[in-house]
């Protein structure tokens, strides 16, 4: 398990183990929508927001 | 033997449904690779690079760059899951909406405009309350429950000023009753493979916007529409929407093509992301 730390708002989060790259996690202190854009070391960005054609 | 087959599989991010093709693709020993739509671009002098996959997966999170994407993919000659033809019918609920009419197939009462005046023409034949929709979009978002003229109104004056000229493309459609819930369907090439009720008190059943999902029973009513309305977008891999309207009986809603699955497989304890991989392959093994 490795730890990152929200950009948002510093709360540190400990990734799963499976984590994938281009994952998105939810910080658990502010709600924020992370992407785990590298692992080794782990690291998360701010998730792109929604955009107006995503879906299914 | 059978040659090894290699297949792509385009994504955006990497969701639960995601996760479990990857693995189903694992499990399988398939050689793939994972295609991130925000870091390919595409030469159009040199389709090499793509002709190597036997089929790609389309799995894009956008709408455009996944279109786009099958577009140039099926060009090339690559065969994709699903082709760009079925993307862009069941992409825009407007082409959608020919299709199934054409074909005969039950559905919503719906009529187009694409001006506010003459949308509020149609809307006040059709009485109310109605429903506006854009015609591209998804996880019900922007859907209008238009409940008089004031509302018809306002909405189609926002639609017009504020949006996209897309959203000048008036999408409108009876508002129906629903029992409480919609149900979806999962089609798999010739195949319905599971189905599920959306149950909300909201009337927007979608389970992005909070519906919860119940198994649904397969009867041959809905197993015959459901075949009926995938063959009318072109079939493959699809999610089919019905409503039970409370006069017509089941009628299609609409049908999407890059189907999120996280509660349906769950729900129906169906491997939808091993038989997705399995279709794909059959897709790839057609064309070596």
């Amino acid at each position: 398990m490795s730890n990152v730390s929200c950009p948002e708002c510093a709360a540190e989060i400990t990734l799963a183990e499976n984590m994938e790259i281009g994952e998105i996690i939810v910080c658990p202190d502010c709600g924020v929508d992370l992407e785990v854009t590298a692992l080794e070391p782990a690291t998360v960005q701010l998730a792109p927001m929604e955009e107006e054609d995503w879906g299914e | 033997m059978q040659p090894r087959l290699k297949i792509g599989v385009l994504f955006s991010r990497v969701r639960v449904e995601e996760k479990w093709i990857f693995g189903a693709l694992e499990k399988r020993g398939i050689d793939y690779d994972r295609l991130d739509d925000r870091a390919i671009h595409f030469d159009l002098n040199h389709p090499e690079p793509w002709q190597q996959y036997d089929a790609v997966l389309e799995r894009s999170i956008s709408y455009n760059s996944g279109l786009y994407a099958l577009r140039l993919l099926n060009a090339f000659g690559v065969p994709t899951v699903n082709t760009a033809q079925v993307a862009e019918i069941c992409g825009d609920k407007l082409m959608t909406s020919a299709a199934l009419a054409r074909d005969g197939i039950p559905q919503p009462h719906n009529a187009t405009a694409f001006t506010p005046e003459a949308a509020l023409e149609a809307i006040e034949a059709f009485g109310y309350p109605v429903v506006l929709k854009p015609v591209v979009g998804s996880w019900g978002r922007l859907l209008a429950k238009i409940n008089d003229r004031d509302a018809a109104e306002a909405v189609l004056e926002h639609k017009s000023t504020l949006g996209s000229v897309q959203h000048s493309v008036f999408y409108i459609q009876e508002y129906i009753e629903k029992p409480g819930r919609d149900i979806r369907a999962i089609v798999i090439g010739d195949c319905v493979l599971t189905a599920m009720y959306r149950k909300s008190d909201h009337w927007i059943t979608n389970t992005a916007r909070g519906g919860e999902g119940e198994l649904c029973p397969i009867t041959p009513e809905i197993e015959d529409l459901c075949m009926r309305a995938a063959k009318s977008v072109g079939g493959g891999v699809l999610a089919v929407d019905l409503v039970e309207h409370p006069e017509k009986g089941l009628v299609v809603n609409e049908i999407n093509h890059t189907m999120e699955f996280h509660t349906m497989q769950p729900v129906s304890g169906i491997d939808i992301a091993g038989e997705i991989v399995e279709y794909a392959v059959s897709i790839a093994r057609e064309k070596v």
